[in-house]
């Protein structure tokens, strides 16, 4: 009994030190998004090309898609950029949420650097933002073809992201096939 | 603390916070303003994570601040106001985390670990209490053994 007491200190060390080591992987600044399983939020803002026209949340209707919010004044955007080009040439489907940007900077941008996105619609003073939980760009969340949002990544989507999500793109693709008559 | 001083701490803090944001415009009432002081000092931004609305230059808290005054305009209530950020940041924003399952461990654990250390601590004074009473006293021979000790000592120290 004695003896066994010796080792309550060792105990409580690993317990702490498991802890510890969980604590070194995980990234403090990924929160986990509110919106998960939730609606895509109402809206109705202009489209980037065309700003007579105005885009709602019906954009998610029909099809599994990603919301990508980007802006011109966002380093990691450009990083990020090439690949989501890459991605539409592969047939994802990408709608653009210009978050608080110029738009003219920003249709110059895709003529630039080549335009991923199906659609683009302007969040100018961040109201769709804030409804999405939005803090930063770029984000990225995967929406399915009833306009529910299924994940969410925070920064910039590269190939290693990709891989995280495709899994859960193609679940909702076959779901998607599923319905289709 | 009393209500009186809940209030005064929370006045204070307001103060500070008020000092750290220069806004355009104020709120119609100073009623709202107060609100909306004490709701920035208590709502995290979630971009900076270790600072309050308050306290934040992030273009994102600058952007929270505005729909909390928009919302306190609109003559919503504090818990209102609080839910309807949780509802789109999650309960990361809360300072205060409201107490549910998966907050438990947050609001108690700290007053249960209190209350192990003082029981451990009583059972060691207790533990140690009880073998300083069973001590025997010394033999005479080991008191003299000892003053034989203490003895030699003293003069080893002296040069």
């Amino acid at each position: 009994m004695k003896n066994l007491k010796l080792f309550i200190p060792l105990a409580i060390f690993l317990v702490l030190g498991v802890f510890l080591l969980r604590g070194l992987d995980r990234d403090p600044s990924e929160l986990p998004s509110a919106l998960i399983d939730r609606p895509v939020p109402a809206f109705t803002l202009p489209d980037l090309q065309d700003g007579t026209q105005t885009r709602d949340q019906s954009l998610f209707q029909g099809q599994v898609s990603l919301l990508n919010v980007w802006g011109t004044w966002c380093v990691a955007c450009r990083v990020e950029h090439p690949f989501l080009v890459e991605l539409a040439a592969s047939g994802v489907a990408i709608i653009g949420m210009n978050y608080k940007d110029e738009p003219q900077a920003a249709r110059q941008w895709l003529v630039d650097l080549g335009n991923p996105y199906q659609v683009n619609f302007e969040d100018r003073d961040g109201r769709l933002g804030i409804d999405l939980g939005v803090f930063g760009a770029p984000e990225t969340y995967l929406v399915d073809h009833r306009g529910v949002i299924h994940y969410k990544h925070v920064g910039v989507v590269d190939a290693k992201v990709w891989a995280q999500m495709k899994p859960f793109y193609d679940r909702l693709q076959a779901a998607r096939d599923r319905e289709r008559p | 603390m009393t209500g009186a001083r809940v209030v005064l701490l929370l006045w204070l803090l307001a103060g500070s916070a008020a000092q750290a944001v220069i806004e355009i415009a104020p709120l119609s009432t100073a009623e709202l303003e107060a609100r909306y002081r004490v709701l920035i000092a208590e709502l995290r931004c979630p971009k900076c994570q270790n600072q309050n609305l308050a306290d934040s230059d992030a273009p994102i808290a600058a952007d929270l601040r505005g729909e909390i005054r928009r919302l306190l305009e609109e003559g919503r209530s504090d818990d209102e106001i609080a839910a309807h950020l949780v509802a789109r940041y999650g309960d990361f924003v809360l300072y205060r985390p409201a107490v549910q399952p998966n907050t438990l461990v947050l609001w108690f654990a700290p007053g249960v670990l209190v209350a192990v250390g003082l029981l451990v601590l009583v059972a060691v004074i207790r533990h140690h209490r009880r073998s300083a009473v069973a001590s025997r006293p010394l033999a005479a021979a080991e008191q003299q053994r000892l003053d034989d000790l203490l003895d030699s000592c003293e003069k080893e120290d002296r040069p």
